[in-house]
């Protein structure tokens, strides 16, 4: 139900110049183009993907971080596309992938936490502004004796929970989560999947988990969306992604999903592609996806697919959804 | 001298920084038979690289074998000479890499770095070595090979420059391939091309692989044997049914619980394994998975565990296999 | 394959109790905090060749800015009848004073041409010399690091276009420009010079507000270009993007993110930009385009020296000493900043 909605995205595109080698040409790189899909308020949308695919870049033009080449970004109810983003900025928030890279190392991890405080003044005096940080990090597992120290003290599990930590200093509704586990230990992965799970139940967050390891995109997430250069191709429940899915993209990339099960493994007809994704400076005409995919014909080279719902809130974008075994 | 093909005998290694003595491998042991597919699970910091470049005689310094003893296809590697090693290293042992945008010489074509390991062990000239160049694209499935040959490595896409380096790898038909993480930079879909095609080549040339990853889902269907590895130390190893579903060790168990999966219907919350990572400067002297074990005693803080046989290929040093012992015992010291 | 542990023949039943959450953490520390200071500090301490330049620095600081206080002569007294005496050499009349039994100082370094005590002329001009340095360090520092870090934050056209005017200023000859501005400034601050308060630019002399209106003129593009390069690589990182996200003002982000990752650049660049002005300003004094008389500086010392260089060589060589020691200690000192401030060996 539209009451429901916290976050839209409507025909959204980011397109970045890239240089080219003749004078006069004007070469764009479609990182984005042409998206759409929304989120409920509480739920959590995962977006999947392949190098190139532009899920990353969906996050951040999601969040202003990019401007949007063309479309509309709705955030509860209002049309945020060209506002001052400052006051959404407490709405709003990003968790990034690389813990080394996401925490400024000159400064304590107190003060990265703190930041988000003194930018928009939070915090009255000094002695609330202490307790507030001492009250996010414990919330995501860390002592006070923390705030003292330099990112670089930490490993890169308790670095992100000092990613999350800030994220969370503004009381945010949304949270777009980049990558947030990829760059982690397998052992730690689970404890920082927990806490985000956790903090969602605890303070009722909505999130976008952006990840290109479908099995935790599918633990963590109601609904998934599958993006390919640049385009969504299918867009589903999280049970219906994983065993009914629909799009022959999507079929092939959970077949190719590593299962940590040997007789499973074993036994699972895995749809290899043939074939490199292409260049998103130069996509293929028509459906994108035509290069790589078993049934393509003529069709799908002139015409690209429209992004329907064929069942009940479960969306694919292909032409010849029947010829899919 | 040795039935298996690869046998690693209580292996110490450590580096010797600025900072301090690092233990990277703490006593690992490890084999692997003639036309086996063996997986090396483990995280940051447990040793499973470095154990295969020891092998390799790749250490990089400071690093130094502290203690050991380093069998392969009857060489005793640590008691071999620089020259000698260079003998066997891209002929009867090759090796690749994770990252195959710096594994590969950007300077220098692809022809040109496949002829080189051609013309650096065998005899043959440089035309019977384009051919054989040639061959060894077909085989690891890159159309036009004579275009790629003339082609350099920037242009080619990631999962087409591992195709490149395992035809350099198998250019001499080693008996011993050893594949360091060779599809984590890699997309999913590619990366199921890769293990697809290293699988097939097994099976055509008949050599053993060691697979090294921290994905236990790349591991599952793939290997005959699995070896998990933390802090230095092989913890378990056993065929791959035997750590999958009789794991021994609470790392594995921790693991195992703690990976999502894809088949799972209902909703499962995970059992995250607590703590982090061991900090390799200061090992704890016990057990190195110790202080995140659940079920960790007062002796595994100070000692560390012997290897328990559990069958004929599985065995695991864990304390809680010796309580087993010592309490079937009686309590008293045999 | 079973390896041999020492301990597994003396087993008792309370090595299999549980261990408690105390003794595990007992296990896991964290080693004690280095912050980036401590840890750059610890790295200089250690390089000897350093240290010696860090002492030899404030030596000549002490020499410079402190003795002369306590200095029985000031630079600008002319004795008469003590010119051109050798080093702890009495003139006439002053033997006759100590004859009297007065105590007279003995001139360390002899006197010059018009009988000033030629040491205390020495530690003013190095005092002078010093001062220029620094100042038109700082200066360049100031100019070139804001004007550096905001052409590589904003990037596109604002930093094509800051770039070519830094290009251009590049192409300017300074010395000419010292030389014009110089010309050009006479008058009207010889004018302002006769103002209240403004009594100062005649001691300084026009010649020098020149050299430090050249200096925040031109010489600051260096500095600006080093600073670009480093803003370019690290707005890059996550956590300015993260800066971003949280509403962070650009000017927040320049100054609380990306300058601060520069403090290292800044430091060592502002050190090897000392001994450069100190050598630019003694060039200018020696060709009688620096200090007016009769504020001594090193340049200017050397160049009155060259004079009489046959007879009285003493008074060329120890401003030429001591331009070379600051020269050399700084320019060693700021290489000693550099390999300490680089983060390539973390634990």
């Amino acid at each position: 139900m539209t009451e429901n909605k916290l976050v839209e995205v409507q025909h959204l595109k980011q397109h970045f110049p890239v240089k080219s080698d003749k004078l006069f040409e004007k070469k764009v790189v479609k990182a984005v183009d042409d998206i759409s899909f929304y989120i409920d308020k509480g739920e959590t949308l995962g977006l999947v993907g392949e190098s190139g695919c532009g899920k990353t870049t969906a996050g951040r033009t999601l969040l202003r971080l990019y401007e949007p080449t063309a479309g509309r970004i709705i955030y509860d109810g209002k049309d945020i596309t060209h506002v001052n983003m400052l006051p959404y900025r407490r709405k709003m928030q990003i968790v990034f992938q690389d813990p080394y890279a996401s925490l400024d190392p000159r400064m304590t991890v107190g003060d990265i936490v703190g930041e988000a405080i003194d930018i928009h003044h939070l915090a009255a005096n000094a002695k609330e502004r202490r307790d507030r940080i001492v009250e996010l990090l414990s919330l995501v597992g860390l002592n006070t004796e923390h705030a003292n120290r330099y990112p670089h003290e930490f490993s890169g599990g308790q670095r992100q929970r000092v990613g999350i930590a800030r994220a969370l200093a503004v009381n945010p509704e949304f949270i777009v989560c980049d990558e947030p586990i990829s760059a982690l230990d397998v052992s730690i992965q689970a404890q920082v999947i927990n806490m985000f799970e956790e903090l969602q139940e605890r303070m009722g967050l909505t999130y976008l988990f952006i990840a290109h390891n479908l099995s935790v995109v599918k633990h963590i997430s109601n609904r998934i969306g599958v993006m390919y250069l640049g385009k969504l191709v299918e867009l589903a429940d999280s049970y219906e992604v994983t065993f009914h899915s629909v799009h022959p993209y999507t079929r092939s990339l959970i077949s190719a999903i590593p299962v940590a099960d040997p007789e499973i493994s074993r036994s699972t007809r895995r749809i290899v592609l043939q074939g490199d994704v292409p260049s998103p400076v130069n996509p293929p005409s028509g459906c994108r996806f035509r290069t790589r995919c078993p049934y393509a014909d003529a069709l799908c080279a002139e015409k690209e697919p429209e992004f329907l719902e064929v069942s009940s809130g479960h969306f694919a974008a292909c032409h010849h959804l029947d010829r899919v075994k | 001298m040795n039935e298996y093909l690869v046998d690693i005998q209580n292996e110490r290694l450590s580096f010797f920084t600025p900072a301090g003595e690092v233990k990277a491998l703490n006593d690992v042991s490890l084999y692997v038979r003639e036309g086996e597919v063996l997986g090396i699970v483990g995280e940051s910091g447990s040793g499973k690289s470095v154990t295969a470049y020891s092998l390799m005689g790749l250490t990089p310094h400071p690093g130094r074998l502290v203690g050991g003893d380093l069998y392969f296809n009857g060489h005793h590697i640590n008691r071999m000479s620089e020259r000698e090693m260079r003998k066997i290293r891209g002929n009867e042992v090759s090796i690749i890499f994770q990252d195959p945008m710096t594994s590969l010489n950007p300077v220098y074509t692809i022809g040109n770095q496949i002829r080189e390991v051609i013309l650096l062990h065998t005899d043959k000239n440089k035309r019977q070595a384009n051919e054989r160049a040639r061959e060894l694209l077909r085989l690891v499935g890159i159309n036009e090979p004579d275009k790629r040959l003339k082609q350099y490595p920037h242009e080619l896409s990631g999962g087409m420059r591992q195709r490149v380096m395992i035809a350099i790898a198998l250019a001499c038909e080693p008996k011993l391939l050893i594949a360091d993480e060779p599809t984590t930079a890699l997309d999913v879909t590619i990366q199921a091309q890769i293990l697809e095609l290293m699988m097939d080549l097994k099976k055509q040339l008949g050599m053993a692989i060691i697979l090294i990853t921290h994905d236990l889902g790349v591991v599952a269907g793939r290997c005959d044997r699995i070896a998990v590895m933390y802090g230095g130390k092989v913890v378990e190893c056993g065929t791959t049914d035997e750590i999958f579903y009789h794991p021994a060790h609470e790392y594995t168990k921790g693991l195992l619980l703690s990976v999502p999966n894809m088949n799972d219907r209902e909703r499962k919350r995970l059992v995250p394994i607590e703590g982090s990572p061991v900090d390799m400067l200061n090992p704890p002297a016990g057990c190195p998975f110790a202080p995140r074990c659940r079920s960790c005693m007062k002796i595994c803080l100070g000692a560390m565990p012997d290897y328990t046989p559990l069958s004929d290929d599985h065995y695991s040093a864990c304390w809680l296999l010796d309580k087993a012992k010592f309490e079937s015992r009686g309590g008293a010291q045999a | 394959m079973t390896a041999k542990n020492p301990l597994s023949f003396q087993l008792k039943v309370d090595d299999f109790l549980p261990a408690t959450d105390a003794e595990k953490q007992s296990l896991v520390q964290m080693r004690p905090s280095v912050s980036f200071w401590k840890d750059a500090l610890h790295r200089l301490r250690k390089n000897k060749v350093s240290m010696v330049c860090l002492v030899v620095i404030l030596i000549i600081m002490i020499f410079s800015f402190v003795i002369p206080s306590f200095y029985p002569y000031r630079y600008e007294q002319q004795i008469q009848g003590s010119e051109y005496l050798k080093p702890m050499v009495y003139s006439i009349k002053e033997q006759a004073r100590i004859a009297a039994g007065e105590k007279v100082f003995p001139h360390i370094l002899g006197t010059d041409g018009l009988g000033r005590d030629y040491a205390v002329r020495v530690m003013m001009g190095s005092r002078i010399s010093l001062l220029v340095g620094l100042i038109a360090s700082a200066i360049i520092l100031i100019i070139g690091s804001i004007y550096g870090a905001v052409s590589g934050f904003f990037g596109g056209w604002t930093d094509m276009i800051m770039m070519r005017i830094v290009d251009i200023i590049y192409t300017v000859p300074d010395i000419l420009m010292i030389v014009l501005i110089s010309f050009a400034i006479k008058e009207p601050m010889n004018a302002l010079a006769l103002k209240p308060g403004f009594h100062w630019i005649q001691t300084i002399g026009t010649n020098m507000i020149s050299i430090f209106l050249v200096f925040a003129l031109l010489y600051w593009v260096g500095m600006a270009r080093i600073v670009r390069g480093q803003v370019l690589t690290l707005k890059q990182n996550d956590y300015v993007t993260a800066a971003r996200a949280l509403g962070a003002s650009n000017a927040r982000i320049i100054r609380k993110h990306l300058l601060t990752n520069c403090i290292g650049t800044l430091i060592v660049t502002t050190t090897l930009q000392i001994p450069s002005s100190i050598f630019t300003e003694s060039f200018l004094s020696f060709l009688g385009l620096g200090v007016a008389i009769p504020l001594p500086s090193l340049g200017s010392l050397a160049s009155d020296a060259l004079n009489g260089l046959n007879t009285y060589p003493y008074l060329l060589m120890a401003p030429a000493l001591l331009i070379s020691l600051i020269i050399l200690s700084f320019n060693l000192f700021g290489d000693g900043l550099r390999d300490a401030f680089d983060p390539k060996m973390k634990g």
